[in-house]
């Protein structure tokens, strides 16, 4: 293909991705966004303009060489764009789904004044797929440094920490509570968003090439703890997450059918309840689902239980029921990822905006049988500069719904600061970490992601994970502060 | 692997295991938990530790075999191994001298009761033991709790063995004569035994800890599931507990939280059964993979 000018580069529009319809990807489980084909790929590579000052890169918590990688794309050199996207980032097919793209490094594309940024995001999950069928790059350990490194925790955070300490030579051991590794990625996350198959085959040519160890069923402050670690490891790394799940203080929470997100989603995807009896663990949603919250997992509760209804729909003939999200705020700031509201609303979930539950109520059988609400108005901007909801006075009303599912934000993981003695936590309960370095307050510790920052995304957990590295390399490879520590 | 070293029936529908875990028997003390995957497709289920040996790095674990998942383990033999065995999870038992305590177990509540009641024996307490099922056959372990307990007192609900009647009716004969005496309770059982064990000891004010086996899923403190209400909030029995003050909680609310899944479980043990008994195809499985036995 010739080198097109700028200006034939601006009038390619923006390239969507095949996706299955709404109708049908309701009744299963299967992903939903198809991914580009190579000539889709090829073209919207090609509306790249180079940037000298390239700012989608300043957008990216792991400063992926964005440019680079597109340009090598389109010059059909693939294997080029896979090296350069491993320079910054070893779990590209797993970030090209998951990322707010539009929030980060399409935010600050040149091209997204006029809403046609480059599909960053889409062009990231191309190439990780690609690498995922065709091994063109073996990530290699670098020579042994004869320093050990125990990572807690083998979500993004952990992952990433582990892969560049593995690539840097040091030996690097994960504890993961849970019987399989990927942390939220493979609890939180549905297979509708983001497979287990590509999870696994990312997380396997990361971790078996660089030779990291995976000791899964391990809990840490309980099996370990971190001070037992710190007897055997040169130095901790704490990714450990935020999966204690709030619950609103209303009445009623107790209810049969009240349920947090986490457990919803847990026996959906960990544990594949979609798919009970053949698997163990049962899952069990109603007919009017109410999903309270609208962020991300607040998204993926309640596709999950519309597919979980239309699928049962399928089997006894009754109508499917109904999904409802229920949000305080307004649409404006819905603080899902744009194409997860999109897609919401696009399958059927009904949203009720300013809307709040005051109480959950029961029938005589101690089930969940309706959810009174208030109505709310957006006040005063509150400290995250949104207006504030306040509720209108006389204005309460009652749903008829027999499943509530909790998506209100979680907290710290409780059971790794077990003895931890010396590990300071905030009032939220997070660890106080350096954001830059991921030092804590403990000598020899490290931690980062939601640990940290309390819920988040899966990006700014891996940058925070990148960051820790670096900063845990430095520490292993200066004799004088490795000594003292 | 953790595989299954020792397998022992204790009666018709309990057996006992010792299991290869040695990440769990390093740390493990009395009243703490593990999680338990029997397979590939299997379910996370909490069982407590009965006991522990740190140098052979086992576990034993007693399962009554009452849910699919649990009838499936103990069809499991020596030398098969689970999936996954996670822990040790909740919080030990607080053990000190307290004078003299009453443990109180039913069913396979006996098996996490007898490190307890050890380990008070060993701290210096005097030890009243009262152990109860539902009938002779369902009763095991006599011998190990009566080698921890100064005082033993056998019961079964039909009186096929011991005293006829439930184990709060000799708890409260306890109470009425030896009040002052009793400093603290265990109760260990079916949720209904541990409510009216409860019951029974609050007139007198003596302190109880019952140990909750709730509805439960990871069992690290991520979902919530094994929220138990409590008269000051709801607790969850993977990080909070097990072990809680029983006059706090609010039983018919978790007996009620309980019966969520019922359906469901029953659906899995005939479906379970069914293929067990009629196999619709005939199996080639052991021709790809190697089997483990």
């Amino acid at each position: 293909m010739p080198e097109l000018s700028n200006r034939e580069r601006m009038a390619i529009p923006r390239h969507e991705m095949p996706a299955q319809a709404p109708h049908e990807r309701i009744r299963n489980f299967d992903e939903v966004a198809l991914g580009y084909t190579w000539e889709l790929a090829r073209e919207e590579a090609e509306r790249c303009l180079q940037c000298a000052k390239p700012r989608c890169v300043d957008g990216c918590p792991v400063g992926v060489l964005i440019p680079q990688f597109i340009r090598a794309l389109r010059m059909g050199d693939m294997a080029g764009a896979v090296k350069t996207m491993q320079e910054k980032n070893n779990l590209p097919a797993i970030c090209g789904r998951v990322c707010p793209q539009e929030t980060q490094c399409e935010a600050n594309c040149v091209l997204a004044k006029k809403g046609q940024a480059v599909a960053i995001g889409r062009l990231e999950r191309f190439v990780g797929d690609f690498e995922l069928r065709e091994h063109t790059s073996r990530a290699q350990p670098g020579p042994p440094t004869g320093r050990k490194v125990a990572v807690i925790g083998s979500g993004p955070a952990g992952l990433t920490c582990a892969v560049d300490l593995a690539k840097l030579g040091h030996k690097v051991v994960i504890f993961e509570s849970l019987h399989l590794p990927g942390g939220v990625l493979i609890y939180g996350i549905p297979e509708f968003r983001l497979p287990k198959s590509i999870i696994r085959a990312e997380l396997e040519s990361a971790v078996t090439n660089l030779g990291i160890e995976i000791r899964t069923d391990h809990v840490i402050g309980n099996t370990y703890t971190i001070d037992e670690l710190l007897n055997e490891y040169d130095a901790v790394f704490m990714g450990t997450g935020a999966g204690l799940p709030s619950f609103m203080r209303i009445p009623g929470v107790n209810l049969n059918g009240v349920m947090s997100a986490n457990e919803f989603l847990t026996r959906v995807n960990l544990m594949k309840g979609y798919r009970f009896p053949e698997y163990d663990t049962p899952v069990k949603v109603g007919r009017r689902v109410a999903v309270i919250g609208a962020g991300n997992v607040a998204m993926d509760a309640a596709r999950s239980a519309l597919r979980l209804q239309h699928m049962r729909s399928a089997q006894d003939g009754e109508p499917p029921g109904e999904v409802h999200i229920v949000y305080r705020r307004s649409r404006h700031e819905v603080p899902a990822r744009e194409e997860e509201f999109h897609h919401a609303e696009e399958e059927g979930v009904i949203f009720d905006f300013l809307t709040n539950p005051i109480a959950i109520l029961g029938n005589e059988k101690g089930e969940v049988c309706g959810l009174r609400c208030i109505r709310m108005e957006l006040g005063e901007p509150d400290a995250s500069g949104r207006r504030s909801p306040v509720p209108i006075a006389g204005s309460e009303f009652e749903m008829a719904m027999d499943t509530v599912i909790f998506a209100l934000g979680t907290s710290p993981n409780p059971i790794v600061f077990n003895n931890a003695v010396g590990l300071e936590r905030t009032r939220h309960g997070t660890v106080v970490a350096d954001p830059e370095t991921g030092r804590t307050l403990k000598p020899g510790v490290w931690a980062g992601g939601d640990v940290v920052t309390g819920a988040a995304t899966v990006i700014s957990a891996m940058g925070a994970g990148k960051r820790a590295a670096a900063d845990i390399h430095r520490f292993l490879s200066d004799e004088k502060l490795f000594n003292v520590g | 692997m953790y595989t299954i070293l020792e397998k022992q029936r204790l009666s018709d529908a309990i057996v006992l295991m010792v299991v290869q875990a040695p990440h769990v028997a390093r740390n493990a003390r009395a009243g703490q938990f593990v999680i338990v995957i029997a397979d590939e497709q299997g379910e996370r289920i909490p069982l407590t530790i009965a006991d522990h040996d740190r140098q052979a790095g086992t576990i034993t674990l007693v399962i009554q075999e009452i849910g699919k998942s649990t009838k499936q383990m103990g069809q499991m033999a020596a030398g098969d191994a689970f999936h996954s065995v996670a822990g040790p999870l909740g919080h030990p038992t607080e053990i000190a001298a307290y004078g003299t305590v009453a443990c109180v177990a039913g069913g396979v509540g006996i098996a996490p009761m007898y490190p307890i009641a050890r380990a008070l024996k060993e701290a210096g307490n005097h030890v009243i033991s009262i152990i109860g099922a539902r009938n002779q056959s369902l009763l095991f372990w006599e011998d190990r709790m009566r080698s921890v307990s100064d005082e033993l007192i056998v019961c079964t609900d039909d009186g096929s063995y011991g005293r006829k009647g439930v184990v709060t009716v000799p708890l409260k004969e306890l109470l009425e004569t030896r009040a002052d005496e009793i400093k603290k309770v265990w109760a260990i059982g079916p949720t209904i035994m541990m409510k009216f064990v409860s019951l029974t000891t609050k007139p007198f004010g003596v302190e109880t800890i019952v140990s909750l086996n709730t509805i439960m899923i990871d069992g690290t403190g991520m979902c919530g599931g094994c929220r138990v209400p409590m008269i000051d909030g709801a607790r969850f029995v993977c990080v909070d507990g097990p072990e809680f003050d029983g006059h706090l909680v609010d039983w018919d609310g978790l007996l009620s939280r309980m019966q969520f899944y019922r359906n469901e479980e029953q659906l899995a043990v005939q479906r379970w059964e069914r293929l067990r008994e009629t196999p619709t195809h005939e199996c080639h499985l052991d021709k790809v993979v190697p089997l483990r036995r």
